[in-house]
């Protein structure tokens, strides 16, 4: 293996798994697989969805025993690990999906379960011995808020800050963060990686679970990428670069960003038009914006910057405070989404699980709600209709599933995603709005769903991308309206896309 | 029928049986006549109900309607003379308008359905012992309504008239709940309103559709009710009747959370409860443990019906492991 950082090299490894095999009714979902990590070593981990990443995560914090298999921690080998074992020895964990109290503050937080007492029968927490413990902790990890902040009042980076600290507090040795940028913006991740690299400093191992790898460039001393549950590949420190990763992930390189980043097209006519908008969250701060048709307009900004907000006016499900909406010239009056339907007007929400699809209806049921009136005679439900409005949505996005009957929840969450984008195609879209469209989703149905924005855009629909996701960004969208604190800060078109632009425009500066 | 319905279906069979082997006179046709009575009563109350549970709601005021509106509807016809179908048409009008206000209160000014109908429940009950001054609502001798008896309380060729009521509302009902585009809506704000919502589905709309049906089913049942009894004293009448209903469509498999349940549950709910009920009286059981038996009866029947589901799920991930194993190459 080549190291860059010979003194990282020397050293014996804290973590090694040898021929690790582990198997699920149906699947192999690790295959003699190897790897180590050294002290101070930050890892890059990457693979497509279903790669064997999240069996790998089991393994090492014990929820699962491998089937065949070594793993050695910090010199002693063992077959598995328990959870108790794995926390023992110093492997914690930072999950996509934070586990923290909201109602309570910082320091409760880091040290739940574990608080220190006062002498006495009460045992009351000793709240300035706690805060002691906690001021170090946060130093550690950067953090610029205080120790007794509810946890509610943070932002989501500030969050992972602290579950990072809550690391620390068990003086673990090997971080695992799974998917920690997923939900934070641009600038928010900056801080997170400089927390990377703080760790490493201090000779604690990183492994870093990611799917925008341009972060794992940054941070990363080695990239371990995953396929079919095998290693498919390590690349050294001078190796790693983007083109490499996704060449080992899927096996082959990718054509989809060329092809969505080919010249400008001709601009349509607009199609929705906001003027003057006012949204709950930033009453005082008007929104312009024109979507074309036969365009991807790229709405990019940081969390909380008021694109899903405005993207909610938009579908009806939030009421306007002032300001009107045009489509095809014609002002609209949105009281519910039902209005927006009825216009033509869809949304592909942010929150598929909680907002996109009914995870226990079928794929049927699901593609026929919006439009079930048209699938029904005299207002009974016609199951034939549905199941060949949902057969011919299958069949065009290519929806992996057994048949239309199945549930959607057992469904991967690229093919969800495909379920949702299903159930507007069925309609006749005029204005598509795709908040994070491919959040979650591996990068083979990424490309999928970006082709499928460019034919909709091809077709005629004005198309609204809302996303955190610089290269996609800039990869897909023809313009690029950047938000900032409520307000449109600027729109980019193709000859000035860069990332350095729209991170500009993000903070509220003026580009180049 | 769902094996859910086909497993309570045998329940009731079994405690029948066993009922009428230990006392014969459950099967004699007056018995039979008057529990399948009582059955029409509740059952149109709890298919009324079962529609408020399906979106996730819950309706609490029924017991309280049902006073109100049977002392109302005894008082038009009695006191104020007016022509029963008149009044029939009032009363319905008037559960009708409950149940919009409901949900109204729920859908439009957010409010939680479970103190909505509570203060329904102790608001109308108020309102049906004011309106008689805490006294008995009733028919002065010799008042007869030979047509209006006759639906509600009389026969046909043996069968009470009310439980073919509630047959015909049940297959009604049943096409709303299963087969039409309301009642897919119904399930899908159920499941997960949000979404719902989010499929461009006016989920206020239909939530209160839902109210206005249990209101106006709770309308009719208070009339069946008010005539079975002939006289109503408002401080007691139909009390504890949201909670009979709430238990049928429990025991017939509907969740408190929304979205899952069947009409034929609920039927088979209100017939195992009537049936319960029977086997109290007809067993010599202390009829003041009439409502312990009912309890321990849906309490054993949910853990059942849940510990059913865990052996379920854990028999299908062995035989799905099974299988693998059989199907694999040999390695």
């Amino acid at each position: 293996m080549n190291y860059s950082d010979t003194s990282i090299a020397a050293t014996t490894p804290f973590l090694s798994l040898e021929n690790v095999r582990k198997t699920y009714p149906g699947v192999v979902a690790l295959d003699g697989f190897s790897m180590e990590v050294r002290p101070g070593e930050v890892i890059g981990l990457v693979g497509e969805n279903g790669a064997g990443k999240s069996t790998l995560m089991k393994i090492l914090g014990g929820v699962t025993t491998p089937d065949t298999g070594t793993i050695t921690v910090d010199g002693t080998a063992h077959n598995s690990l328990s959870v108790e074992g794995s926390l023992g020895s110093g492997i914690a964990f930072v999950h996509q999906e934070l586990n923290l109290f909201e109602n309570l503050d910082v320091a409760a937080n880091i040290f739940f379960g574990r608080e220190p007492l006062r002498a006495g029968p009460l045992k009351l927490v000793d709240r300035t011995k706690l805060r002691e413990m906690v001021a170090p902790l946060l130093k550690r990890v950067g953090a610029n808020f205080s120790a007794d902040t509810q946890v509610a009042a943070l932002s989501l980076a500030q969050q992972q800050m602290v579950e990072i600290a809550k690391a620390l507090s068990i003086k673990a040795r090997l971080v695992i963060l799974d998917e920690p940028t997923s939900s934070l913006p641009i600038a928010e991740t900056d801080k997170l990686l400089d927390v990377i690299k703080a760790l490493k400093a201090d000779g604690i191992s990183v492994i870093f679970i990611s799917h925008r790898l341009h972060e794992v460039e940054r941070v990363a001393d080695r990239v371990v990428v995953l396929r079919d549950g095998m290693l498919a590949g390590t690349l050294g420190k001078r190796d790693i670069g983007h083109d490499q990763m996704v060449k080992l992930m899927i096996g082959r390189m990718l054509k989809e960003r060329e092809k969505a980043s080919e010249a400008a097209r001709a601009p349509g006519a607009t199609a929705l038009a906001a003027k003057a908008i006012r949204t709950p969250t930033y009453p005082s701060r008007p929104v312009d914006l024109d979507v074309r048709r036969g365009e991807i307009l790229g709405l990019a900004g940081l969390v909380g910057s008021g694109r899903t907000e405005l993207a909610r006016v938009f579908f009806g499900i939030d009421g306007s405070l002032g300001g009107t909406i045009e489509l095809d010239g014609k002002t609209l009056v949105l009281g519910s989404a039902a209005d927006a339907v009825a216009q033509g007007i869809f949304l592909v929400p942010e929150d598929r699980k909680l907002t996109g699809i009914l995870l226990d209806l079928s794929i049927a049921q699901n593609i026929s709600l919006p439009n079930l009136p048209a699938h029904a005679r005299r207002s009974l439900v016609s199951a034939s209709a549905e199941t060949a409005t949902a057969e011919k949505q299958k069949k065009d996005l290519g929806i992996k599933a057994p048949s239309v009957q199945t549930r959607t929840g057992t469904l991967s969450g690229g093919n969800q995603q495909k379920v949702v984008l299903g159930k507007w195609l069925a309609m006749n879209p005029k204005v598509m709005i795709l908040d994070e469209p491919t959040r979650g989703i591996d990068i083979g149905a990424k490309a999928e769903i970006y082709g499928l924005m460019r034919a909709l855009a091809d077709a005629g629909v004005a198309v609204l991308m809302i996303s955190s996701d610089m290269e996609e960004v800039i990869g897909v969208s023809d313009r690029i309206a950047v938000m900032h604190e409520g307000q449109i800060s600027g729109i980019l078109d193709k000859d000035r896309f860069s990332q350095e632009n729209v991170l500009l425009l993000a903070v509220g500066k003026q580009p180049k | 029928m769902s094996k859910k319905d086909l497993g309570l279906l045998i329940l009731i069979l079994v405690v029948g049986a066993i009922v009428a082997i230990i006392n014969p006179r459950f099967l004699l046709p007056i018995n039979l006549a008057n529990t399948s009575n009582l059955i029409g009563l509740f059952g149109i109350l709890s298919i009324g109900q079962a529609f408020v549970i399906i979106t996730g709601g819950i309706e609490l005021s029924v017991g309280s309607v049902v006073a109100l509106l049977g002392t109302l509807f005894i008082d038009f016809i009695a006191v104020r003379e007016l022509d029963w179908p008149l009044a029939f048409v009032l009363i319905i009008a008037l559960g009708a308008i409950i149940g919009l206000v409901h949900g109204w209160l729920i859908t439009r000014l957010k409010l939680q359905p479970f103190v909505v109908t509570l203060c329904g429940l102790l608001i109308y009950r108020g309102v049906a012992r004011f309106y008689t001054a805490d006294g008995t609502a009733g028919f002065a001798f010799g008042q007869n309504f030979p047509e209006l008896e006759f639906l509600t309380a009389g026969r046909s060729y043996g069968v009470p008239n009310s439980f073919i009521a509630l047959i015909v509302i049940a297959i009604v009902m049943w096409v709303v709940l299963h087969r039409s585009v309301f009642g897919r809506y119904l399930y899908a704000i159920g499941k997960n309103e949000e979404a719902a919502k989010y499929s461009g589905i006016r989920t206020g709309r239909i939530v209160m559709a839902a109210y206005v049906i249990c209101g106006v089913l709770t309308a009719l049942s208070a009339i069946y009710f008010a005539m079975y009894t002939r006289s109503i004293s408002p401080a007691s009448h139909g009390q504890f009747y949201e909670l009979y209903a709430i238990a049928a469509a429990v025991l017939g498999g509907f969740s408190l959370r929304g979205g899952e349940g069947s009409l034929i549950g609920v039927i088979l709910g209100t017939v195992l409860l009537q049936e319960l009920q029977n086997l109290v009286n007809l067993l010599g059981i202390p009829s003041s443990l009439n409502f312990a038996v009912m309890g321990g009866v849906i309490l054993i029947g949910v853990l059942v019906d849940q510990q059913w589901g865990v052996f379920r799920a854990r028999r299908l991930m062995i035989d799905a492991a099974r299988k693998n194993v059989a199907g694999a190459p040999a390695e």
